[in-house]
């Protein structure tokens, strides 16, 4: 795994793109450590981070690299919360505090596996750079995409070639992405599962690769306070009573470590 | 330098306990952990006797300036401790401070002989934030059970002992003062005030029920009752809560702390305690304009 420096690095806003329901910060990065697939970084906006409404946001916030390209890191964002929502307003020529890359990324697929990718909405964005890297080495790979409706579904262009479900049936299949997954599975049972999204979606990824025996990496969400095991906020519980800490063990885990998948998504957002 | 407790400190910023993993903090950063380790000394997170797990999620919620967690001190126990953390804390540039718990004197004073005997340990910190087994209240809300503890606890601690006071008191001044009575060598406060945050549908949104308080949101509270306990009592006072910058570092310090600790603020920025520690350094005369107590004056002279 790429490691960080202790150091925040202050980078600059390269450009804050809109794409559906979601934006795509683009922050000039060319001597940041390359991060390994699935890791992520904490970023604050270094100018009016709090004082917004109920002096929030205070915390810098999580988010998985979705891509690094022409010295510029690119990080997807929806606006859901005071920390987002600050950080989808940012301009280039803004600047952003950046702690990472952090945490446990993809690893290859094990048995020479073909790797199939799940993602739910923005959490499409580790697949992105983790399909990047298959493509790069031509492995040969699924990718399955889901989203709530159209406007949503955008963001599937910011991969390549993929199937695509939504919740409402805008575009491509009408359902959720595991009905995908499942096809997928039947068809190429031989696969090592790569997903991340929202709890529900990953909790049902997680059931069903058990089901069949497919060994599943499922990329967390928490929120969290520090990002670097600090704080011990971010904790998910595994099958054996214990919890790890998303930020430190993951946010990368191994499904069938857990019991369950936690739909506890935390503040902060 | 600076000295606290006999011990040598290259400056006067540490880190609060639970606030700051340097284990963790190793896999993340590697090398330049140890060789930019923002703080002057290290305070271990909770040691109990048993191993816990901590609290069920969620364990955060981001409050008005701060933040309200519900962690639930989760810890390998003290024979893991010992065995696992103590070697790897060992490496570290900085003098270690292990922090302890327990929920009788019995307890504390097992953990305390099984930390002080070790060389590794330079002194003990005691979190008092713990329920009394046969009143419910907490250890250190109360004058009378405090001293009491610290009276039983203070013989078998082989090295300095810091009592670790909790905000959550009507008043936190003569606990401080039944503490040193009793032998303290040091208090440190204020640990987080308790609070809670609701869900939308208004249940409790922590795991945990009710949570500590920290961040921003509890410096004035800080600087009260540092500046109350350092009118009272005479031994060194570690002054935390709600530090993020040199300037609250500096009004901790003119209120009567001999050090101060960074917590929450370490969350935003790892470095946030070498960051204080320079400016310290950088602007020492500022120390003397925040003479806002009558215990500020002695620190100043």
């Amino acid at each position: 795994m790429s490691q960080a420096s202790l150091e925040r690095r202050r980078l600059s806003v390269a450009g804050n793109d809109e794409v559906g329901s979601y934006r795509v910060l683009r922050l000039s990065d060319p001597d940041g450590p390359p991060p390994t697939p699935g890791q992520f970084s904490m970023l604050t906006a270094v100018d009016r981070w709090g004082g917004g409404d109920d002096e929030r946001p205070f915390l810098p916030r999580a988010f998985s690299v979705m891509r690094v390209r022409d010295g510029e890191a690119h990080y997807l964002l929806e606006d859901v919360g005071p920390g987002t929502n600050r950080l989808c307003e940012l301009r280039t020529g803004d600047e952003v505090w950046v702690l990472g890359p952090l945490g446990q990324g993809f690893r290859d697929p094990r048995d020479d596996r073909r790797a199939v990718l799940a993602g739910g909405g923005v959490g499409i964005a580790p697949l992105a750079i983790w399909q990047d890297a298959l493509l790069e080495r031509g492995a040969s790979h699924a990718l399955l995409l889901g989203f709530r409706d159209g406007e949503h579904a955008i963001g599937a262009n910011l991969l390549r070639c993929a199937q695509v479900a939504t919740d409402d049936g805008a575009l491509g299949h009408h359902g959720y992405v595991t009905e995908l997954l499942a096809s997928e599975l039947d068809e190429n049972p031989h696969a090592e599962v790569y997903a991340c999204g929202p709890p529900l979606m990953l909790e049902a990824v997680r059931a069903l690769c058990e089901e069949r025996g497919v060994p599943a990496q499922l990329a967390l969400e928490s929120g969290m306070a520090c990002g670097f095991g600090a704080c011990f906020g971010c904790v998910a519980p595994l099958r054996d009573g214990s919890y790890l800490r998303v930020c430190v063990d993951g946010p990368v885990v191994d499904g069938a470590l857990l019991a369950e998948v936690e739909s506890h998504a935390g503040s902060p957002a | 330098m600076t000295t606290f407790c006999g011990i040598e400190l290259a400056h006067p910023v540490i880190n609060g306990s639970g606030t700051f993993d340097a284990i963790a903090a190793r896999r993340a950063f590697g090398d330049a952990l140890d060789e930019q380790f923002p703080f002057s000394a290290f305070v271990s997170k909770t040691i109990t006797l048993r191993p816990r797990a901590g609290n069920p999620p969620p364990r955060l919620w981001e409050a008005s300036a701060g933040l309200i967690n519900s962690i639930g001190l989760p810890n390998k126990g003290l024979a893991g401790y010992l065995e696992l953390d103590l070697p790897q804390l060992a490496r570290l540039p900085v003098p270690l401070i292990t922090n302890v718990m327990g929920s009788t004197a019995a307890e504390v004073i097992e953990l305390v002989e099984a930390v002080g005997a070790r060389d590794e340990v330079a002194a003990i910190e005691l979190n008092v934030s713990c329920p009394n087994v046969e009143t419910g209240l907490d250890i250190g809300a109360d004058a009378r059970s405090l001293g009491a503890f610290v009276r039983a606890i203070r013989p078998h601690a082989l090295k300095p002992l810091i009592v670790k006071l909790t905000p959550n008191t009507a008043d936190v001044a003569a606990v401080a003062e039944a503490a040193a009575a009793e032998g303290a060598d040091a208090v440190s406060l204020i640990n987080t005030l308790r609070a809670m945050a609701l869900t939308s549908t208004g249940e409790a949104w922590l795991g945990g029920g009710a949570g500590g308080l920290s961040g921003p949101a509890v410096f004035a509270v800080a600087l009260a009752q540092v500046t109350a306990v350092a009118r009272r009592v005479d031994i060194p006072i570690v002054g935390m809560g709600g530090v993020r910058a040199t300037k609250h570092a500096q009004e901790l310090l003119s209120a009567g702390a001999s050090l101060v600790a960074v917590g929450t603020e370490s969350f935003r920025d790892p470095l946030a305690g070498a960051r204080i520690a320079k400016g310290l350094r950088e602007t020492p005369a500022n120390r003397a304009e925040h003479t806002a107590s009558g215990a500020a004056t002695r620190q100043v002279a």
